[in-house]
């Protein structure tokens, strides 16, 4: 199913949650809306689900204009980001719910079967007589997706769906869900605040801020060439440096780099840490090292340039730094803006 | 922009506009009848025979003596069971011991207690059939038909009022301020006074003013063990019934008019003092959640 | 278990047992004392007699209806002061405690009138065949006023806090108003109803104040059971006050154990494995 978001506005009290938002979503896609607390990215899953209503634009699924149509007609499946499990109903019950209150009525027998189909798909076999109470945060999570999915929703959409969860059970999740979804090929909407979680999971990302898009692309676009400083930011660690594009070049700090179509005046200089290098010799940003921490994965370096800005980048373990080498700060590559 | 700007919520359980009147509807129809009807009659039976009577009643020495009868049964048992309450509260969320769960239940015991029981259960002890009443009456002291025996009426059916705010409250709180309070070496008194007290004073006052309205108001036990003698042991409860088994409508319901107003002050006190947050923690400590109770 | 770093623990204790032993326990102690120095066979004599039966039976029945007309009344009347805003719902919300800040006998006279055969409300009752005041009938509707609380103020607070991405998730599955608050709201109100049902049936039981004005005190037919111990009492028989009275005291201690174990059921869901 096909969803597209048409010029949608929604306003809290006094406060514009979403500003004349215009979204599509092709049937099948995986796509996450990624933003800060506060960036209407809530609002805009539950103005989808029929949660809320929007004050102005239209929400179409298909070819309907499904801006109207209340939740629960809508046939979409929500995962809240607690879940919301009814927790005087065990797991199957839970499951067996959708499917129980529906006006398709169904014979028991074939809710039983479909609830063990579920709980197989989301790995939870045996567990259907547990309360909710009685299980792990993850195994609430999957039963959560097991009994959206349980009424053969046209379109899926969760809210923070790993939020609540910690690192490691939020890594398999993450790999578990981008399989279900391809086993079962539906259009899901996801949001999330974590940008590692938007980038690993999501065929499209959109990213918002203050309640409107700023960048919408797979995650190879919107990583290799964010459009603002906002969205570079955003999805990473990134060094801010002071600089003056002059000709077609921009100086900061001693380093200069190419950036052609720029205008001259005055611009930032953004760079990732694994996009600096350390050297002894120039060119480049003349530095002190002030810290070394080692990692897991490789070591980071915390240095002030000369000109007093604090800088980090990650050097291979192997390199032999300490605090207190002076030496330069190179550029491999980086993204200038306006400012 | 298509469409003009609209706010709406999407509806929730019961929201449809015709089950939505109609459940308010019944709701205020019923409540009209049962509650607020018994309170707009005793304004008007009150009146019913005229201003002068009204006036005539209410300064009657025995409605006078009454009234001050019920407000020193005030005067004593609110604070001894503010006392009370509050030691309670620090006892019991302040420390753990055993048998603490059992000492809640034993507190709480006067609200499903008849007053009449209470009543009764006070004979056995102060009365002559009782266990102390030969030796009291040896020494000539007088507890039953009597203002003490009043007070320790109305100490018996109020004993939960207090605590029973204090205590969810005190345990939402937790321990950890106190703790710090101590550790910089304020002394209990103090920690109380100036840690602990600002923390619960609406709670505090809340549970006070309930305490006070059903004291005042106190009928049942009262009955049993005052004696009912005109002019001495009535309360103004016990006056109503008197004058009511008179056959002087008029004078019992002027007198219950003064209990009605005290009523009506009590809910605008409880209801100013929820704003300040009292009365919003509740019983935690009974409603018994096997799963926090673990520890 | 921790060490106690607070002070205060021999004084605030020993107040507290203090209290509660000679003010609750003592005198509760001395009725059951009393009443069991009757002897086995006086006791069973007092208790079931058939006046004393019929105390009872009109007691508990009056009771059961007041508790069952409070449960309804009571949910729907939390239901609209916690769902839907209306011009004045502040107030009803505070006259909600009239009847627990209304003294009984207040209550009681105030009851009375309304409902006599020459009452606003009992004119035009009798009118339709319906006689209130002083049948069992009258007894109810004190049962009522005075209980009512009860039910309302546990059953709204456990409303408010209700997670409201509970009724949403059902309603995303396509359920209907009624199929929500038949199996999510009402089976989660539960224990809250559980609640305020034994505490409004416990005051019932042991009303008085509310109930003799109203009720015309006929024995074998409107005499209640808190009643037949004050008359008992009122005519020297202190050992069938005792008896009659220990059995109020039981219902209410069998009603306090009946409570706790129905919570601690209700809400087995929530222990963790």
């Amino acid at each position: 199913m096909k969803i597209r978001l048409d010029h949608v506005v929604k306003t809290f009290e006094t406060f514009r949650a979403v500003k004349d938002v215009s979204l599509e979503i092709e049937s099948g896609e995986l796509v996450a809306l990624l933003g800060p607390s506060g960036s209407g990215k809530t609002t805009i899953l539950r103005m989808v689900a029929g949660l809320e209503y929007a004050d102005q634009g239209h929400i179409y699924f298909g070819d309907q204009d499904a801006t109207d149509i209340p939740v629960r007609d809508r046939g979409v499946g929500f995962v809240f980001q607690h879940y919301a499990l009814f927790p005087h109903m065990t797991v199957a019950e839970n499951i067996a719910f959708g499917m129980k209150v529906s006006k398709v009525k169904r014979e028991k027998a074939a809710i039983d079967v479909r609830v063990l189909d579920l709980l197989r798909l989301v790995r939870l076999e045996g567990l259907g007589d547990r309360f909710p109470a009685q299980i792990s945060g993850g195994q609430r999570q999957r039963v959560a997706l097991a009994r959206a999915l349980a009424v053969d929703p046209k379109v899926l959409l969760l809210d923070e769906p790993f939020g609540a969860l910690d690192a490691n059970v939020r890594r398999d999740l993450r790999r578990w869900l981008r399989e279900i979804h391809s086993e079962l090929g539906i259009t899901t909407l996801f949001v999330t605040h974590d940008q590692e979680e938007a980038l690993d999971l999501a065929d499209r990302v959109v990213i918002l801020k203050d309640g409107q898009i700023v960048q919408q692309g797979t995650p190879e676009e919107v990583c290799r060439d964010p459009k603002t400083s906002f969205v570079m930011k955003f999805l990473g660690d990134a060094n801010v440096l002071a600089a003056e594009v002059r000709d077609g070049k921009a100086y900061a700090s001693g380093a200069a780099i190419e950036v052609s179509g720029m205008a001259d005046g005055k611009a930032e200089l953004y760079a990732r840490p694994a996009d600096l290098d350390w050297s002894l010799q120039g060119p480049g940003i003349p530095a002190s090292i002030t810290r070394v921490l080692d990692r897991a994965d490789g070591r980071r370096v915390l240095a002030t340039a000369e000109t007093g800005e604090h800088l980090e980048f990650d050097v291979e373990p192997e390199r032999l730094v300490k605090a207190g080498d002076g030496g330069f700060v190179t550029l491999r590559r980086a993204k200038v803006f306006a400012v | 922009m298509s469409t003009p700007v609209t706010r709406r919520k999407p509806p929730r359980v019961g929201d449809q506009p015709l089950f939505r009147r109609a459940l308010i509807g019944i709701v205020l129809v019923l409540g009209a009848f049962l509650i607020l009807a018994p309170l707009i009659i005793i304004g008007v039976e009150a009146f019913a025979k005229g201003w002068q009577v009204y006036r005539d009643t209410i300064t009657h020495p025995d409605t006078r003596h009454a009234i001050m009868l019920t407000v020193l049964a005030a005067l004593v048992a609110v604070p001894i069971n503010t006392a009370f309450g509050v030691a309670a509260a620090w006892a019991i969320t302040k420390f753990d011991f055993r048998g603490k769960r059992f000492l809640l239940v034993v507190i709480e015991i006067p609200f499903s207690v008849s007053p009449i029981v209470a009543g009764v259960a006070y004979l056995f002890v102060y009365g002559l059939q009782g266990i102390f009443g030969p030796v009291l009456d040896e020494y000539g002291i007088k507890i039953l038909f009597a203002i003490p025996g009043i007070i320790l009426a109305s100490m018996f059916v109020t004993a939960p009022f207090v605590a029973r705010e204090l205590i969810p409250l005190m345990q939402a709180q937790g321990r950890d301020l106190e703790e710090a309070a101590t550790s910089l070496g304020a002394s209990g008194w103090r920690t109380f006074f100036s840690v602990t007290l600002p923390n619960i004073k609406w709670a505090l006052l809340y549970g006070v003013v309930l305490c006070n309205a059903r004291v005042m108001g106190e009928f049942g036990a009262v009955s049993v063990v005052s004696g009912n003698i005109r002019g001495q042991t009535n309360t103004l409860p016990l006056h109503i019934e008197l004058l009511y088994h008179d056959y002087q409508a008029a004078g019992a319901f002027a007198s219950a008019s003064i209990l009605a107003l005290i009523a009506v002050f009590t809910i605008i006190a409880k209801v100013a003092l929820e704003r300040q947050g009292a009365g919003r923690v509740r019983r935690p400590a009974l409603a018994a959640n096997p799963a926090e109770k673990t520890s | 278990m921790r060490r106690n770093v607070l002070p205060g623990l021999p004084l605030s204790l020993g107040v507290t047992l203090f209290y509660v032993g000679l003010i609750v326990v003592l005198p509760l102690a001395a009725l059951v004392f009393k009443a069991a120095s009757l002897g086995p066979e006086d006791y069973w004599r007092i208790v079931s007699s058939s006046r004393a039966l019929a105390s009872y039976r009109v007691t508990v029945l009056s009771a059961l209806g007041a508790t069952v007309f409070n449960l309804f009344f009571g949910l729907a009347l939390a239901w609209v002061l916690t769902r839907y805003r209306f011009p004045g719902w502040r107030i009803v919300d505070a006259m909600v405690d009239l009847p627990f800040a209304l003294p009984t006998a207040v209550a009681g006279i105030a009851l009375t009138a309304l409902f006599t055969t020459n009452g606003w409300f009992g004119s035009i009752l009798g009118d339709l065949g319906i006689k209130v005041a002083y049948t069992p009938l009258g007894i109810m509707i004190a049962m009522c006023f005075t209980s009512l609380p009860f039910i309302v103020r546990t059953v709204q607070p456990v409303l408010e806090d209700l997670d409201p991405a509970l009724e949403e998730a059902a309603q995303s599955l396509g359920g209907s108003d009624w199929a929500i608050f038949r199996k999510v709201i009402l089976p989660l109100l539960t224990p809250a109803l559980l609640a305020g049902v034994s505490l409004s049936f416990a005051r019932a039981l042991g009303e008085f104040g509310a109930i003799i004005f109203i009720a015309g005190n006929q024995p074998m037919s409107t005499e209640i059971t808190a009643l037949l111990i004050f008359i008992r009492l009122e005519e020297y028989d202190y050992q069938a006050a005792a008896a009659i009275a220990s059995v109020l005291l039981l219902t209410a201690f069998f009603m306090l154990a009946l409570t706790n174990w129905m919570q601690s059921r209700a809400l087995r869901y929530t222990v963790r494995s």
